[in-house]
């Protein structure tokens, strides 16, 4: 995967920080999503933020609402991953259902700061930066078929063309 | 080894024995979703699929912002009832109804035993009646409604053994946040939640449903109550299909135990921007307010205004605060209006809200501006959810709530009684 800068946060980065309430309701493009994201946390992180770039965050990252535009909004701004101390469960199950990957590594969630130029290698289960190689935790077989299939609604279609056969 | 309820009721889904750690697929007896019903309706367009796998399994109400409150929201309500008349879904609740959490207890839907997920994270409220309840999102919500199916990993269950009795002016939701503040907004992640012990058998159907609520802010999967009499004669003359209770085995499993002395516990609060930043409500006392919201899927049943009224019932509401009453139902607010709770509330200069989510999303019906400070009811104070990301939100039980709302200022609610 390709090269990306840093934009380091902290505990319990909730989804009204993510992607606030007032625009939950409202169906947005996936470029008017992007606007908004981490608004009430970082309000310079959608100005700034690059295609390929990675957020790291500390513990129970996406703690809060269901609502599937915080992970949306950050795979519309171009962020290629979340690495994080943990997630909070929802978010983690949409993440994967929308092909943003989120990867759990304690030891890189700490040692990475904002601007840090990182490397991910999904496939070795490596983050490479100039502080080190990290390890993150692989994802369970069960959830790689719907990310191989590029997300969940893809993989349910091809189920569902499959039981129509 | 016996097994939780959490692995019961999923094992009997998945027609196995199953343990904590296995991934299994099960078709949900119900699958809830609200006004994101629009958004869902646009992923199931990209399935394929003309029809959904089961209408009846469906439960749609529309509570978030009820009534519309401009024209995008008003086309997603509409396109969601030409969606519900294009499928036959018969379970659906239009603007009268009241927040989800609330009406599918009432309602019957949340039973014993029973497998619901929902795009609501909130979802886990009905486990206080012993079901298995789960919150998911838009697009895993679309994928259940044409497959009928959703694979789920058991989670492991921590037992919170409640003892004691609550004193006077402390109640379900202060040890919800007493909970939270002392093991932090994570403390049951991905887990299972089961509150037992012999307080637990002693709390009414409302401070269960706001115990499994809250569970959510734990990190919770599931939070949930064994069903006992209790629950089953709340549930005579609602519950609208027969259901076989379960319960955890004596010897069951769990990832951990933990103890609570109720006896001990007194009146908390949740301080600005998180779940987990509680205090006792003496401790922040004094702190001047401008609105106070009484409401919610947490804490805004017959039992929660009856308690606001009787500390408001012959005072008027404080002239530096407005106070916003939102009954979580229609059915809510038709008992409140019989007992005398809503002209209590009204009397004291109180403004009544359709039952719904109101402004506990931060999307209509009473925002903050910068640098106001909200006393809620609700389940969440994240910065900027209420309304401008500079305004703050104090988390508290309906009680410390009109306490605040006759003094204009955070209030124990001790002061009262």
């Amino acid at each position: 995967m390709s090269r990306g800068a840093v934009w380091k946060y902290g505990d319990d980065v909730n989804t009204d920080v993510i992607f606030p309430g007032r625009y939950t309701y409202q169906i947005m493009a996936p470029e008017e999503m992007a606007r908004h994201a981490l608004e009430d946390l970082d309000p310079a992180f959608a100005k700034g933020v690059k295609p390929g770039d990675v957020v790291v965050a500390g513990k129970n990252f996406g703690c809060g609402s269901s609502r599937e535009q915080a992970a949306a909004c950050l795979k519309a701004a171009g962020v290629q991953a979340v690495v994080a101390k943990s997630f909070a469960r929802i978010y983690f199950r949409n993440a994967i259902n929308l092909g943003l990957a989120v990867l759990q590594s304690e030891e890189a969630a700490g040692a990475l700061d904002t601007g840090d130029a990182v490397d991910l290698d999904l496939a070795r289960g490596e983050i490479r930066s100039a502080k080190g190689t990290f390890r993150f935790l692989p994802l369970p077989a069960s959830v790689l078929g719907i990310i191989e299939a590029g997300g969940l609604i893809e993989y349910t279609k091809k189920r569902l063309e499959r039981e129509q056969e | 080894m016996g097994r939780t309820l959490t692995e019961k009721v999923l094992g009997r889904k998945a027609g196995k024995d199953v343990r904590a750690g296995e991934v299994v697929s099960v078709s949900p007896d119900y699958v809830l979703s609200h006004d994101n019903s629009a958004a869902i309706i646009k992923e199931f367009r990209k399935l394929g699929v003309g029809r959904v796998r089961a209408p009846e399994k469906i439960v749609i109400v529309l509570d978030h912002i009820v009534p519309a409150a401009d024209e995008k929201y008003a086309q997603n309500h509409k396109s969601i009832r030409e969606f519900v008349a294009e499928q036959g879904i018969p379970n659906f609740f239009d603007i009268n109804a009241g927040v989800c959490h609330q009406v599918l207890p009432e309602q019957g839907f949340a039973l014993p035993g029973l497998v619901i997920v929902g795009s609501d994270s909130h979802t886990p409220s009905y486990g206080a009646l012993g079901a298995f309840a789960a919150g998911i999102g838009r697009t895993e919500t679309a994928c259940v409604w044409a497959t009928g199916e959703i694979w789920l990993r058991v989670p492991e269950t921590m037992r919170i053994d409640l003892g004691g009795r609550f004193r006077a002016g402390v109640f379900a939701k202060d040890l919800s946040l007493k909970l939270i503040g002392d093991r932090g907004a994570e403390m049951a992640n991905y887990k299972a939640v089961e509150f037992a012990g012999p307080a637990a058998g002693e709390l009414d159907i409302g401070s269960r449903l706001t115990l499994a609520n809250m569970s959510a802010e734990m990190g919770a999967k599931n939070g949930y109550f064994a069903p006992d009499e209790k629950a089953f004669e709340w549930l005579e003359g609602r519950a609208r299909r027969p259901f076989a209770a379960v319960a955890s085995d004596p010897d069951a499993s769990y990832e951990s135990v933990l103890a609570c002395d109720l006896d001990t516990l007194e009146p908390q609060v949740a301080c600005p921007h998180t779940v987990d930043n509680v205090k006792p409500v003496a401790a922040v006392a004094g702190k001047p307010v401008h609105q106070v919201l009484i409401g919610t899927c947490t804490n805004g049943r017959l039992e929660d205004l009856e308690a606001a009224a009787r500390i408001l019932r012959g005072r008027k509401v404080h002239p530096s605060v407005r106070v916003l009453v939102v009954p979580a139902s229609w059915q809510v607010y038709r008992e409140a209006l019989a007992s005398g709770a809503l002209a209590a509330l009204v009397e004291a200069g109180c403004v009544i809200l359709n039952s719904g989510c109101g402004p506990c999303l931060g999307a209509h019906e009473g925002l903050l501006a910068a640098g106001e400070v909200c006393v809620s009811t609700s389940n969440r104070n994240f910065r900027g959810r209420m309304g401008h990301r500079d305004s703050e939100i104090y988390l508290v039980s309906p009680a410390t709530a009109a306490a605040t709302a006759a003094t204009g200022k955070l209030t124990d609610p001790r002061e009262f009684s």
